[in-house]
């Protein structure tokens, strides 16, 4: 709150990417968690919410005849550029913002103060919703071969470890701790997945490297290198890639040729090779496998769950899914506070090793497009969230590092929220757990498609313009409310001996995905230099797809938005918010 | 001279065939006048005697073949793009069976109807009948147009013969005034630059001098034919085959091929057209030098995208009938070579793949709109090569009617409007729409055509899965799986106040 000085401006513009459309005029509110917009000058209200966690930049351009721009970089690749009229209120905006999106203490982060009030069991329950000993169970761990050790419960062996571990049964506690002191940081390798379809124990396994392990020494090993660049060569692809996608108006060629020149393609060719080269070796050569980089808490994470996404049905389901991500990212100590830069830190730390890897998902769901029980929707929620710091999961750095901060008492967990909405985040073309075993996925070039619906996710204008993921949903649900209502019906026909008008139920139009995403559509500019004639402005068509970006945009910030949280003195806006509200839940 | 009389050796036994993709089968290989067939050995890899090619020689691109020791290797890469290998036992079987596709690949590119003779109809010939191309009055604002449809006339010609001197035709100008009002602007869209319009007149062609047409507004709009958009297309399909490119590589040549700049660039330019006409609410004049390529290119695709009534099955094969086959595309010349031949090129252009290209992209962008689906567009892409049907023969009218297309061949359309085929090339999300579609012609909208591009490389098996969920996900039949289990009651459907409404009613006579 103290960082807010001036919690209400008027008269600020949004710019549009599309130059020919006319800018909008509102009003600017920040309140403790978002900076809101609400356009003034459109016939339906209509309002931009940027939560505070997700500004990765703020930046003040040269002064222009309309007043002094704002432009605003999110890490979930949403861009706005206002213009304030006066330079005082500028300066006071962007240095609230500068403090409000990058906290110097973990307590300021959203999640310690996000309430979505839900009684303290309800919360404990949420947290206990993905178990990863289950996962093991169901691996068949303990075995002949593995065991569950609580070894590290002290984290004397690793402390970027959970407390549990799974290691060899034959390894005993002077191995283990012998392994650590040999390994950068302790991290020993331990087991990641357990390929069951192998007579042995085969296994795809972290450890920690920093140089590597002199072939000598190790009886029955072979070394493969496979080259992923490190985080540093990843964080410059992707400001190039946005740089690429946030072009005015590009040719082809200028596309294509900074998409080739970012070298991020390159790179998520190069993770999902080593996964589909690890899921190989696991299953056709039916071989153990220990997988590191230097820390094995980045390229390793990648690999490792990526392969077991090829190898596992289990982990294509939703439920699967943040099994896995606990599993190989959260529990076995990804860095996502330091990667994502949720506190006032390093910014050489940050790195886009998590979005390459829900990248790589999507990749994977292009080419199998009915073995995921999940729809791009659910990837981009996740992916939001990993920055949003609204939820406790990818809160600090490691096990013990969220057990200080103690998020388990504090904050809320993602997961239930997740599966709460499942309805919308389904893929319609899922064709059940048993339908597809492992996936070999083609990895030439042109199997790799840019992600426009990651990097140009809010230039809806890009987007296709009717949207086969609503429409499928919504069949399918209309489809199963008729056939519940047709059931009740039946039931009562016998006793009945007439037409039933006021019987009749009533239900939302059958393909209404049509009314709702209707064809809001205008031609846009088409020529470098628009002929005066041509260029006719906003029309209505303009306003109704804006307001359709904008909308999505605020549900997926707002929908866990407690509403009492939002700054007291913003009361019109809580109004409007309690109605958005009701509408979504 | 019979082509029949230029076989050498018209049966060869343990063939291997072998196609990316598929498993490889060993089979009997069979020429015949117009089509290549391998059937399987029984007790083969396949069932007995199954028929495991069939295909038209027309189709061949270029032929390749290698010889080692007592046997010989032959590749066949196809018009469509696909690539097939036959592995010949014996050197000289090897050689003939090369020699006879060769020739007949050579007879068979003269044009003429002889060699679109149709092998196997399933009986339904007598049935078959030359579409007449359905009556849509395009730009006459008749009662049965939606009301979206801007009651503009898109016209289309060649460029005017101005030359050096600059001459002008009065009646030339008489026709164009009399298309507007007075006050009233029109739009030239010129496919060519400024400058190769203005060069034009140094060899008697040349543009519309605002003088002489002082209500035409000259918009320019270059878009690429001939031998650059044949080269476009070799070198993609060049990339496309190569399966040893890393991403840089792959990326770098997708972009210096050029080909989405050219589907942009034609997106674009039938928008532009598209927008005079709904936006501005003028009368549009599309011209580049003969008017037979890329002009077809823009007045066909603005067509796709303002008018719902081309969108649908019937109204695309009327538009194509139209749009490029009347209206004097030269197919013959533009369709003579594919991707893969090293045969020196002439008059090559795939002018209408970029069409069928941009009609793809629309289709992606707009899932819903579209009454085909991908699979028309590949058969069409298909015949346009190389087909069995009269359709696409020869380049205009005038040889049609000379060759007597109508009287001995087939059409295509009647074909695939046949009752089973016609199934295959709906799209089961079409919902009609009567608004103008406008595509995003931001590169990051449009997408290579993988489905034409990389029929033959990779596996599509998962994706026709999904394409097969579609299909079962939208596939409606509730109701009438209701009424199977009820004698007295009939269940109805109905839309009031925009909500389906469901409820049981006694069947007839029964109150």
């Amino acid at each position: 709150m103290e960082h807010i000085t001036t919690p209400k401006v008027e008269n600020v513009k949004l710019l549009d990417r599309y130059t020919n459309r006319k800018a909008a005029n509102g009003t600017l509110y920040l309140t403790a968690t978002h900076l809101i917009y609400v356009d003034a000058s459109a016939e339906v209200r209509k309002e931009t919410w940027i939560l505070h966690h997700h500004i990765a930049t703020v930046e003040k351009l040269p002064l222009t005849t309309a007043g002094y721009p704002l432009l605003i970089h999110c890490k979930n690749f949403h861009m706005a550029h206002f213009v304030i009229g006066q330079e005082r209120d500028c300066h006071e905006v962007y240095t609230s913002l500068l403090k409000l999106s990058q906290p110097v203490k973990p307590e300021e982060l959203y999640a310690f103060s996000y309430n979505p009030k839900m009684s303290k069991e309800n919360r404990e329950i949420g947290w206990k919703l993905i178990d990863l000993k289950v996962d093991y169970q169901r691996m068949g761990i303990p075995n002949d071969y593995w065991e569950i050790t609580d070894v590290n419960k002290d984290y004397e062996v690793c402390n970027t470890y959970p407390p549990e571990i799974v290691v060899p049964r034959a390894a005993n506690k002077a191995v283990v701790i012998g392994s650590s002191r040999f390994r950068s940081r302790g991290r020993i390798p331990v087991l990641s997945y357990l390929y069951k379809e192998n007579n042995l124990n085969a296994m795809a396994n972290r450890a920690a490297g920093k140089g590597y392990e002199n072939e000598d020494n190790y009886d029955n090993i072979r070394f493969k290198f496979i080259g992923i660049e490190n985080i540093h060569v990843m964080r410059n692809s992707l400001q190039k890639l946005l740089e690429v996608c946030e072009m005015k108006s590009p040719s082809m060629s200028d596309f294509l040729t900074g998409l080739e020149n970012s070298g991020w393609l390159r790179h998520i060719k190069a993770v999902m090779d080593a996964g589909v080269f690890l899921a190989k070796a696991l299953k056709d050569e039916k071989a153990s496998v220990l997988v590191h980089c230097s820390d094995g808490w980045d390229r390793t994470a990648q690999v490792c769950s990526l392969a077991s996404l090829l190898l596992d049905p289990f982990y294509r389901t939703c439920k699967g899914f943040m099994v896995l991500i606990e599993k190989e990212w959260i529990a076995m100590g990804h860095k996502f506070s330091h990667r994502c830069g949720h506190l006032d830190g390093d910014p050489k730390e940050v790195s886009p090793v998590f979005t390459q890897f829900i990248e790589c998902v999507w990749q994977l769901m292009q080419q199998f497009p009915c073995t995921f029980e999940f729809n791009e929707r659910f990837l981009l929620e996740i992916h939001d969230h990993v920055y949003s710091c609204q939820f406790g999961n990818f809160l600090g750095t490691c096990h013990k590092e969220r057990e200080d901060l103690k998020i388990f008492e504090k904050t809320h967990s993602l997961w239930p929220f997740l599966l709460q909405k499942k309805q919308e985040l389904r893929n319609p073309l899922y064709r059940g757990f048993t339908a597809y075993k492992e996936l070999q996925p083609n990895t030439l070039p042109f199997s790799f498609q840019f992600w426009c619906g990651m990097y140009n996710r809010f230039d809806k204008g890009m987007h296709p313009k009717q949207c086969v993921l609503d429409h499928l949903l919504s069949c399918m649900s209309q489809k199963m409310k008729l056939e519940d209502n047709a059931s009740e019906l039946e039931n009562k026909l016998p006793f009945l001996d007439g037409p039933l008008p006021s019987e009749a139920c009533s239900l939302p139009k059958i393909g209404c995905a049509a009314s709702k995403t209707p064809m809001l559509n205008t031609p846009q500019d088409y020529e470098g230099e628009p002929p005066p004639l041509l260029s006719n402005g906003a029309s209505a068509g303009d306003i109704d797809v804006m307001s359709d970006v904008d909308q999505k945009h605020k549900e997926n910030l707002s929908h866990h938005q407690d509403l009492r949280d939002l700054n007291d003195t913003i009361d019109v806006l809580n109004s409007q918010a309690k109605d958005g509200k009701l509408r979504h839940h | 001279m019979e082509f029949s009389e230029l076989i050498k050796t018209a049966t060869v036994e343990n063939v291997l065939l072998s196609c990316a993709g598929l498993p490889a089968v060993k089979g009997t290989l069979c020429i015949t006048s117009h089509h290549l067939l391998l059937s399987s050995c029984p007790g083969g890899d396949g069932q007995a005697g199954t028929v495991e090619l069939w295909l038209l020689i027309r189709n061949v691109d270029a032929v390749e073949k290698r010889l080692a020791n007592s046997s010989g290797t032959i590749t066949l890469r196809c018009k469509d793009l696909k690539v097939l290998q036959l592995e010949i036992p014996g050197m000289e079987e090897c050689l003939n069976i090369a020699s006879s596709i060769e020739v007949r690949f050579w007879v068979g590119s003269e044009p003429g109807p002889s060699h679109a003779r149709v092998q196997r109809l399933a009986g339904e010939s007598g049935r078959l009948q030359w579409l007449e191309a359905p009556p849509i009055l395009w730009g006459s604002p008749s009662s049965g147009c939606p009301p979206s449809l801007a009651p503009q006339a898109m016209l289309r010609s060649s460029q005017p013969l101005t030359g050096p001197n600059r001459k002008r035709c009065r009646e030339d100008e008489t026709l164009l005034g009399t298309v507007l009002d007075e006050g009233e602007r029109g739009f030239i869209i010129d496919t060519r630059s400024a400058q190769a319009a203005k060069q034009a007149r140094m060899t008697g062609g040349g543009t519309e001098p605002k003088s002489s047409y002082p209500q035409w507004r000259r918009l320019h709009r270059p878009l690429e034919r001939g031998r650059p958009l044949q080269e476009s297309f070799i070198k993609l399909v060049d990339a496309c085959n190569d399966t040893a490119i890393n991403m840089d590589r792959w990326l770098n040549r997708l972009e210096s091929c050029r080909w989405l700049s050219h589907v942009k660039a034609a997106l674009s330019t039938a928008c532009l057209a598209a927008q005079c006409m709904d936006r501005e609410e003028a009368n549009v004049l599309v011209h580049g030098a003969e008017g037979t390529d890329t002009t077809l290119l823009v007045t066909a695709l603005a067509q796709v995208i303002l008018d719902p009534s081309c969108r649908t099955l019937v109204g695309f094969q009327g538009l194509l009938e139209r749009e490029w086959i009347e209206a004097g595309h030269p197919f013959h010349l533009r369709c003579a070579r594919s991707a893969y031949s090293h045969a020196r090129l002439k008059q090559e252009a795939p002018l209408f793949l970029l069409f069928l290209d941009c009609v793809w992209q629309l289709s992606r962008q707009f899932p819903f709109s579209l009454e085909f689906s991908e699979c028309l567009l590949l058969t069409l892409f298909d015949n346009a090569y190389a087909s069995a049907y009269g359709t696409f023969l020869c380049n205009n009218e005038k040889e049609r009617c000379l060759c007597k297309v109508k009287e001995n061949t087939h059409s295509l359309w009647a074909w695939l409007n046949q009752p089973g085929e016609r199934k295959k090339y709906l799209n089961p999300l079409y919902l009609p729409n009567a608004l103008v579609i406008w595509p995003s012609v931001e590169p990051q909208s449009i997408q290579l055509w993988q489905g034409l591009f990389f029929r033959w490389i990779r596996s599509s098996q998962y994706l026709d899965e999904a394409w097969a969920e579609i299909q079962r996900k939208v596939g409606s039949g509730l109701v009438q799986q209701i009424n199977k289990k009820h004698q007295n009651w009939v269940c109805v459907c109905h839309l009031e106040n925009n909500d389906w409404l469901l409820r049981f009613q006694p069947v007839q006579g029964q109150t």
